[in-house]
């Protein structure tokens, strides 16, 4: 089974829940594919076994070849090729692999250069495997990469710690998985964003359920809220500053919390039989 | 007129509530919300809308069933995997990229890109000043284009009206709407927190900011939640050559403010909204200092991780 930590707002603890969840799993991998900033390693200090580079082929012109006949800049919707007279250039940040240009060119005269979009690496830290992708610094598309780290799932259990947001990074995530839960803070931010990753879970027709953290530091909008439309609320968790504390340095929350370790333990069963949503 | 954007790598550490305390310092601006995926800046500043328009960005394959031979070459030629042939080409649009290689290749013709809306956009009338903002369609691609969008827009009105400054709540992350933020911007504020997950992520911004050129400065939220590890990024911006304008202490009126929906300097005269006013004045000073453009500096061109 795959479960999802997802949130629509950043920093509502996807990570705390993700990788307390892993640690009390008695056989589980964590696959940490918040790419633009993964964040689980900070929390579990794996040993990396694996580590490979995700490229995607761009063009790049033969010059002996091509005949400057503009098929290639006439497919390519994201302007990653122009050609005026007899020069060619590829600007091959902008090109979104789809591989028009390969395919149209009628003198073969385009190469398959690669550009790095980012790195996967693979270990474990203790009995828990563990992965994670880190998007190269100035690279835009962090859906290929995800999926690559998604790639790597195995074993009975998966945990994906998702990116933030509702838009292509997320759904990339949630799409592959078989639960979603929610993370979202009793705040008018947490109910916005709630309520829109929700919209996303409903439309991909995905089970999911809802973790209130920060617990007792806003208002009951969102349990409120849930109760109307009537989503489950598997876990509050209570604000303290003893939590945020051992987050800063890195502890799991279940070890600077360990009265909460039974309530995660419980909340995955229910999850894992099906019993949630 | 100066752009100051906010940005900071990792989701949550106060992105917003420093932009709507800044709203109601910060004279003469047009405020805009970039987070077009997770847009709360309106939560707090309560704007009215005056002008809504589509956000038409996509382009997503129709198919003509008529003219559908059900050959499955677009299933076959599609780099997303976004088409399966189930009596005719299935299209799931959350994973299409609207690239066009189904319908050029097609070969009855069956299959043509036809534009689609993937959000809107506003210009609204806050209490602060004009403001413009967007709602991408939840689930929906293209949020770098949309951010693009409403930049250009707020450029535009700052400049029909004179304004002195743009103020820019960024989204999260150091991706695609990130990069399309940053274009144009005079200085990134990066609102950072005292932990190892916030250093590390304000690394990569740093990163991105000095890939590609941007005066950067830093702002420590809940400063003291963790003394030491506020210690070790300030030391770590030092290296950088990052001026951290300001430490903000956590304090229970930010949240409480948030809940009442006004900008936290205008709710409470808390330590927090002392530093926030204490922020604004060092933001000022550096938007207009002299010189050449202070970008992180980071050595080697490589980030050294401090986890």
């Amino acid at each position: 089974m795959k479960i999802a930590v997802a949130s629509g707002k950043g920093g509502t603890g996807k990570t705390t829940v993700a990788v307390s969840l892993a640690l009390v799993a008695k056989e589980a991998q964590l696959l940490d594919c918040d790419v633009e900033a993964p964040n689980s390693h900070i929390f579990l200090k794996p040993t990396f076994t694996d580590t490979s580079t995700l490229t995607l082929d761009v063009p790049e012109v033969d010059e002996e070849k091509c005949t400057y006949c503009g098929i290639c800049r006439d497919i390519c919707r994201f302007n990653a090729i122009t050609v005026f007279g007899e020069t060619m250039m590829i600007f091959p940040e902008m090109c979104h692999a789809c591989g028009g240009c390969f395919l149209a060119c009628p003198e073969d005269a385009l190469l398959h250069g690669k550009r790095e979009i980012g790195v996967v690496e693979e270990g474990r830290d203790g009995s828990l495997n563990f992965a994670q992708g880190t998007l190269r610094i100035g690279e835009a598309m962090a859906p290929p990469l995800i999926k690559e780290v998604q790639s790597r799932a195995s074993g009975p259990l998966v945990i994906y710690d998702a990116p933030p947001g509702t838009s292509c990074p997320m759904v990339t995530t949630v799409r592959d998985a078989d639960f979603t839960l929610l993370v979202t803070e009793p705040t008018p931010f947490g109910h916005h964003d709630l309520k829109l990753a929700v919209t996303v879970l409903r439309q991909l027709e995905r089970p999911f359920a809802v973790i209130i953290n920060k617990d007792g530091l806003g208002d009951e909008q969102v349990a409120q809220w849930c109760k109307d439309e009537d989503i489950d609320v598997l876990m509050r968790i209570p604000f303290s500053r003893q939590a945020a504390e051992g987050c800063a340095t890195g502890q799991p929350l279940i070890h600077t919390m360990p009265d909460l370790e039974q309530q995660f333990e419980a909340m995955l069963a229910k999850v894992v039989s099906g019993g949630a949503a | 007129m100066k752009e100051i954007l906010i940005l900071s790598g990792k989701g949550g550490t106060g992105k917003t509530s420093v932009a709507a305390s800044l709203a109601a310092l910060m004279p003469d601006k047009v405020l805009v919300d970039c987070d077009v995926d997770a847009a709360d800046l309106h939560l707090v500043l309560a704007p009215q809308v005056e002008e809504q328009h589509d956000f038409i960005s996509g382009v997503l394959p129709e198919v003509d069933g008529d003219k559908c031979s059900e050959c499955g070459l677009c299933a076959e030629q599609c780099a997303y995997d976004a088409i399966v042939m189930d009596d005719g080409p299935q299209i799931d649009p959350l994973t299409c990229e609207g690239c066009g290689v189904c319908a050029w290749f097609c070969p009855e013709e069956a299959i043509t890109m036809a534009d689609t809306t993937c959000g809107i956009w506003m210009q609204s009338q806050s209490a602060y000043g004009p403001m413009i903002h967007a709602a991408l369609d939840p689930g929906e691609e293209n949020s770098g284009k949309l951010v693009s969008l409403v930049k250009r827009e707020a450029r535009q009105l700052a400049e029909e009206q004179g304004k002195q400054w743009i103020l820019v709540d960024g989204p999260p992350g150091i991706g695609c709407p990130v990069i399309a933020s940053m274009s144009g911007a005079d200085i990134v504020l990066a609102v950072t927190e005292p932990s190892a997950s916030g250093l590390h992520d304000l690394e990569r911004l740093a990163g991105l900011a000095a890939h590609f050129k941007v005066t950067t400065c830093v702002c420590i939220n809940k400063w003291d939640l963790n003394e030491e590890m506020t210690r070790r990024i300030e030391a770590r911006c030092e290296e950088y050559d990052i001026p951290v304008l300001a430490r903000i202490p956590f304090d229970e009126d930010a949240v409480r403010s948030v809940v009442q929906g006004v900008p936290l300097v205008e709710f409470s005269q808390g330590p927090a909204t002392l530093a926030m006013k204490e922020l604004w004045h060092h933001l000022e000073k550096e938007a207009y200092q002299e010189g050449e453009p202070r970008y992180p500096v980071l050595g080697d061109g490589k980030i050294t991780l401090s986890s």
